[in-house]
């Protein structure tokens, strides 16, 4: 809706006795009258009149409009890549060996789960992921505890926490390689390394950040050391941890790409690797599919977190 | 300019209702007779603060003796603080007896604030002796709620023993806010909030409580209603009082004496003489009035008075 002006034509404001009309249009008697002023005065004239607008600009609900839930617009997203991608397919755009249709996938799908080796892969990845996140969560979350509260300890370990979060976590390989080997711990090490530095970053500046006057506050009702982590600075980090998981969820899913797809014999990276070499893009685009709904599911449980842990807010949701 | 320095004066409750002693509140084990002064410093011992370091001053417990004093809730003498070699707090001398309304008035930047944060233990930096009571609280000029916990978490915060929820709904149902217990601190007006904060500050049935302008960020209307509900609180549970303004009428209308602080020190005390009910038509009340304002360098009537 556009901007509703309620400029009222049908009746015009009194005339003022000095104004005579030109054009149905009051205008000033002095407009044409002497001196540089004259065209100023037209101007003031011009802008006197007030143009009155609905400050709701049309947005006033007149009975509830009908609307899609949030939660069906969220899948709207989605469903329009897969309409897209089945019109691509079915319609011959593209060869069925560069891309295989909807179709095609799920019937790899149903071929994969049948054989068992989807539900193998999937259990393998679910693993390393879920190891790796445990590990480095824990981790980046002590540190991050660790740091914020002791200022001694923040000197010492946020600067080599800054120094090491500038290497590329990839680039360790090598050096993980020779310290564990190519097995499945040095998979969830990878992970568990990935995943701490967000989740540090993010909670320490959320702890550096929760509110003096609150622990001021706190202090003086009597909370001692835990209790003031306890009360004041865990729930006041919380909107900050989460931000770090979610960060920390990303980076887990794309390093167990990386991970799998380097010697291993389980896994969904380690599907994609061999249906590369089979030629098979049904199965290549289901690890894909895989992957994403991995991410949209961690998400989700994420956001269900936040909507839990944070229910207090009341900040800006969007209009 | 009518200035009376008075050090180390306890000045007696001017016009307020004979104590009862310690009424007690409902539920709460009754105190003992004698008021404990103690350092702000030992209680928060354990607890991280950011400018804490090794007591600066020597340790003067060992002077305090409880029986010459017993009802003293603060005592604080030749306290001195200074700021990167700029003197805030230039020998201070001030005793508050039990039960008493102190309102400290001061143009801002006069001290006010350091006296009270170094009362309420946040600041060890001071040089000269400070006692204040072992049971304190403080009522900050934002609520200062955690947003986190819903009212009455808020309000028990610290609190252990199995009647705390018991006190803390006794205590909103004081300020009137009974039946919002469950309710998030954002959904509370500013009023709200801040009774919510006297109900946290009284739930502990302080020996001392401190006021650091509490409702310097009301709007007129709630200001006077706090006014009244302040009023009604302190009558009941008589706690020494010391409310840090820089509104002269609230001061005269809430306090039993009233010290200005000029430069690090204090330049007037005086008890307020203005028969309740106070109302700020009468004479008294404008008398001193005059002379608070001129004290903090408002001489201007024609602006300084509503």
């Amino acid at each position: 809706m556009t901007d509703v002006a309620v400029t009222d034509v049908s009746t015009p404001r009194p005339a003022r006795p000095d104004t005579h009309h030109t054009d149905g249009l009051p205008v000033a008697s002095h407009a044409s009258g002497v001196g540089t002023e004259s065209a100023d005065s037209v101007e003031a004239g011009e802008r006197s009149r007030i143009v009155l607008v609905d400050p709701t600009g049309g947005r006033r609900r007149a009975g509830r409009r009908w609307h899609l839930p949030s939660e069906a617009r969220r899948f709207l997203g989605p469903a329009l890549l897969v309409a897209g991608w089945w019109a691509v397919t079915g319609l011959g755009l593209v060869s069925e060996r560069s891309l295989a249709s909807p179709v095609a996938v799920v019937d790899a799908c149903r071929e994969l789960l049948h054989s068992g080796d989807l539900t193998r892969g999937l259990g393998a990845s679910l693993y390393r992921v879920g190891m790796g996140l445990a590990v480095g969560v824990a981790v980046g979350l002590v540190l991050a505890v660790v740091a914020g509260f002791f200022r001694a300890a923040s000197d010492v370990v946020d600067s080599a926490m800054n120094f090491l979060r500038t290497i590329p976590v990839i680039a360790l390989v090598p050096l993980i390689i020779l310290w564990i080997g190519i097995g499945e711990n040095a998979k969830i090490f990878l992970i568990a390394v990935g995943v701490a530095f967000p989740v540090y970053m993010n909670t320490f500046a959320a702890i550096r950040g929760v509110d003096a006057r609150l622990v001021e506050a706190g202090q003086t009702f009597g909370l001692g050391r835990f209790g003031l982590i306890r009360h004041v600075i865990v729930p006041g980090a919380a909107p900050g941890f989460l931000v770090g998981l979610r960060w920390a969820l990303g980076v887990a899913w794309l390093l167990l790409v990386f991970a799998e797809q380097v010697n291993t014999d389980s896994g969904i990276g380690y599907l994609l690797t061999q249906a590369q070499s089979w030629n098979r893009t049904d199965i290549i685009v289901l690890c894909l599919v895989i992957y994403g709904l991995l991410g949209l599911v961690s998400d989700g449980l994420v956001r269900l977190l936040e909507r839990t842990l944070l229910s207090w807010r009341r900040g800006f949701d969007g209009t | 300019m009518a200035t009376r320095l008075r050090r180390n004066v306890t000045s007696p409750a001017a016009d307020l209702t004979p104590r009862p002693g310690h009424p007690g509140h409902p539920g709460h084990p009754p105190r003992a007779g004698a008021t404990t002064a103690v350092l702000p410093r030992e209680r928060d011992a354990a607890i991280p603060i950011p400018t804490s370091r090794p007591l600066p001053y020597p340790d003067t417990r060992s002077q305090a003796d409880p029986g010459s004093a017993p009802e003293t809730a603060v005592r604080v003498g030749g306290l001195r603080r200074v700021f990167d070699g700029h003197v805030v707090l230039d020998g201070l001398d001030l005793t508050v007896a039990s039960g008493e309304f102190v309102a400290l008035l001061g143009r801002s930047g006069s001290g006010k604030s350091t006296l009270l944060r170094i009362l309420g233990g946040f600041d060890a930096q001071v040089e000269g002796e400070v006692l204040v009571a072992r049971e304190r609280s403080v009522v900050f000029q934002e609520a200062r709620l955690l947003p986190w916990r819903r009212i009455l978490p808020n309000v028990t915060l610290g609190l252990t023993g199995r009647d705390a929820g018991e006190r803390g709904r006794a205590a909103l149902a004081e300020v009137g806010l009974a039946g919002r217990e469950r309710s998030w601190p954002v959904t509370l007006s500013g009023g709200e909030a801040q009774r919510v904060a006297l109900a946290r500050a009284l739930v502990r049935e302080p020996e001392l409580l401190m006021l650091d302008e509490p409702f310097g960020a009301l709007d007129a209307l709630t200001r006077i209603r706090m006014h009244a509900l302040l009023q009604r609180l302190c009558r009941r549970h008589r706690p020494a009082v010391l409310f840090v303004t820089h509104d002269v009428d609230e001061a005269i209308l809430l306090a039993d004496r009233v010290i200005v602080l000029t430069d690090g020190r204090f330049s007037l005390d005086v008890p307020v003489d203005v028969p309740s009910p106070r109302r700020r038509t009468d004479p008294a009340f404008d008398r001193l009035r005059t002379a608070l304002l001129a004290e903090l360098g408002v001489d201007d009537l024609a602006e300084g008075t509503h």
